[in-house]
């Protein structure tokens, strides 16, 4: 768990990608002029006949993936997580879940890591869009390993995927390729407080850990990959345990993380709940990392703000 | 040398040294496109269209829809230029808290639609002309596409629906670099034959040489040709246009030159600069 390694998960999903090609000749890859950012031109190299380029066209390239999972191919699509979440958010629901067709979508550059380019390069959606869809997984990977993990574990799942990943070098959280689905990781254990994340923003969640940690507040800190399915009961015994979960996640408040894990505390073991993330707007615009300082979601921001949520339920507001 | 078109080249000199500093400046954005739509857009902005940038939101005044909204510096640039807002407020770009975000919004004064996901400027004009239409306004609408970007099935849509509404008042461009991110258009997903097509949706199309300031205005004035049908123009230009080792090389669609390539490429726009001056 060092910061000075870090990699972009876009690196190892795509080595995932071509150790699975090379045994595995039913494995596709569909993009949409993305194949630079998805990191996945060697593919394109390796395989060209297994690698198809529609342009920019993320709605065909959907329902193109749908049309060769049905003849018996494995296809993954990838390109930026803005587009296909919204763009080609119909095709995903009617050609690929709805249908059920065999397709995994990798959205890469998620949520705000394209910086300042802004909201019509952000996805900060997605999670909420993509669980409202019924028979298709919805995955963020916290750092390249579980990304790697990601890949090989779904190939063998015959069911759509989302699979959400960021686009800059991230630091390991994981030491080990590690990935199964419904399933949390416990990274930290502490009976204060439970911290709950998924995806890239795992990462600032373990350091405000550290930070809180020094503060005499000990956390049970979850990565939660599998945003859905959902591991229940990790959750619940969780909150047993500590009595107050955060939620933290890359994504907006509304639909995300937070609420899945609300609705499941809700139903079955109610405790205060905080759900961090990002405000109910379109971001100001910055760098990733800039993003995440403003709203207070970086390390300090989220140790900030669990200390806050824990006097509140001590002293009331 | 006409004086007025002298003085339009010297600006596109100008705008790309503005843009390159902005992207420079930032680390980020989008080097090819916005170099090779400037003189598209110098001839729109300060040779054709009805406008007045100090009062951004005139009823009659024309409209312009930058559909390839990642070519966001020159277009800032050009309206920064124009006095919509400070120059020196480019200095902000893409940086933290800014208006002026990477790509185009609605808080920059003269932007009227926020744009850079590909194939959604088109159906906005068809609205904006329609609605001219039904207030019997004068006003044309312009909305500047990628070539790449016609690949999106969005385009075709509102082309279509553009020529079953007859609207002569509304001008599409086409900045036809023959290149997207990941290589030639013609490779990628061939576009051609592109008049065919277009015709076909029942648009009437032109070519321009997409860098003749003067041809494009000319162009642009002497529309439409024919009424009752919308307009293309496909533009012919040269991806990266103005800087020589930038000019139709895929990897500059968004590279952000170093220290070094920065210094050599404002070199090479204060030479034209200077070229320009000694043609007296
Ligand atoms: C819907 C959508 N898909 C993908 C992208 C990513 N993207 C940005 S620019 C670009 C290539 C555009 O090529 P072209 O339209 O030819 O523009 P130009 O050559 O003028 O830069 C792509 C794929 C996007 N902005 N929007
Ligand atoms: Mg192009």
């Amino acid at each position: 768990m060092s910061e000075k390694s870090k990699m972009a998960s876009r690196q190892m999903v795509a080595q995932a990608l071509m150790e699975l090609a090379r045994e595995d000749e039913t494995i596709v890859v569909v993009t949409s002029d993305a194949r630079g950012s998805a990191a996945i031109t060697e593919f394109f190299e390796s395989f060209p006949e297994r690698a198809i380029e529609v342009g920019i066209a993320e709605q065909s390239a959907i329902g193109i993936a749908a049309g060769l999972s049905l003849c018996g191919k494995k296809s993954f699509v990838l390109g930026p997580a803005c587009f296909y979440s919204a763009r080609a958010f119909e095709q995903v629901k009617n050609d690929v879940a709805y249908t059920g067709a065999n397709v995994k979508i990798i959205g890469v550059s998620g949520g705000v890591s394209y910086g300042p380019l802004g909201s019509t390069h952000h996805s900060l959606h997605d999670i909420a869009a993509f669980r409202a869809i019924p028979n298709i997984d919805v995955i963020l990977p916290c750092d390249a390993n579980q990304a790697y993990a990601v890949v090989k574990y779904v190939v063998n799942r015959e069911r759509p995927a989302y699979i959400r990943i960021g686009r800059n070098p991230i630091p390991f959280v994981h030491d080990q390729p590690c990935f199964e689905i419904a399933k949390g990781y416990v990274l930290r254990n502490g009976s204060d407080v439970t911290i709950i994340a998924c995806g890239e923003i795992v990462w600032h969640a373990l350091k405000a850990c550290e930070i809180l940690s020094k503060e005499g507040i000990e956390v049970t800190l979850i990565d939660m990959p599998s945003v859905k399915p959902i591991d229940e009961e990790i959750i619940i015994n969780s909150a047993r345990n500590t009595g107050k979960v955060v939620t933290v996640e890359e994504h907006s408040v509304h639909g995300g993380l937070g609420e899945a894990v609300s609705a499941i505390l809700g139903k079955n073991f109610p405790v205060p709940i905080e759900i961090l993330g990002i405000p109910d707007e379109f971001p100001v615009t910055g760098r990733q990392e800039e993003v995440f300082s403003h709203y207070g979601l970086d390390s300090v921001g989220i140790a900030t703000r669990v200390q806050a949520f824990l006097r509140r339920l001590t002293h009331g507001r | 040398m006409m004086e007025q078109t002298k003085i339009l080249k010297k600006k596109a000199i100008q705008i790309r040294k503005t843009a390159l500093q902005m992207i420079y400046n930032a680390k980020s954005g989008h080097t090819g496109g916005s170099l090779s739509c400037v003189e598209i857009l110098v001839a729109l902005f300060y040779g054709v269209m009805k406008m007045d940038p100090k009062n951004p939101k005139l009823p009659d005044r024309d409209r312009f829809v930058m559909s390839k909204g990642h070519s966001v510096e020159s277009y800032y640039a050009v309206l920064a230029d124009l006095g919509f807002f400070p120059v020196s407020d480019l200095e902000s770009y893409c940086q933290f808290g800014s208006y002026l975000t990477g790509h185009p919004t609605t808080k920059v004064p003269g932007v009227e639609v926020n744009t850079g996901a590909l194939g959604h400027g088109l159906a906005v004009g068809v609205g904006m002309a329609i609605a001219a239409k039904i207030d019997s306004a004068g006003y044309k609408v312009y909305v500047l596409m990628g070539d790449g970007e016609l690949d999106e099935g969005s385009v075709w849509e509102a082309a279509q629906i553009a020529a079953h509404y007859g609207l002569d008042n509304l001008v599409g461009i086409v900045d036809r670099n023959k290149l997207q991110i990941s290589g030639r258009t013609e490779e990628i997903l061939r576009l051609e034959n592109l008049e065919q097509k277009w015709t076909a949706f029942g648009w009437r199309v032109i070519h321009v040489d997409g860098h003749d300031i003067e041809k494009l205005i000319n162009t642009f004035k002497g529309l439409p040709v024919e009424r009752g049908k919308p307009h293309l123009v496909i533009a012919h230009t040269i991806k990266g246009r103005g800087v020589s080792f930038i000019e139709n090389n895929k990897d500059w669609h968004h590279k952000v030159p170093n220290d070094e390539e920065f210094r050599m490429a404002m070199m090479e726009l204060d030479e034209k600069l200077k070229e320009l001056d000694a043609h007296e």
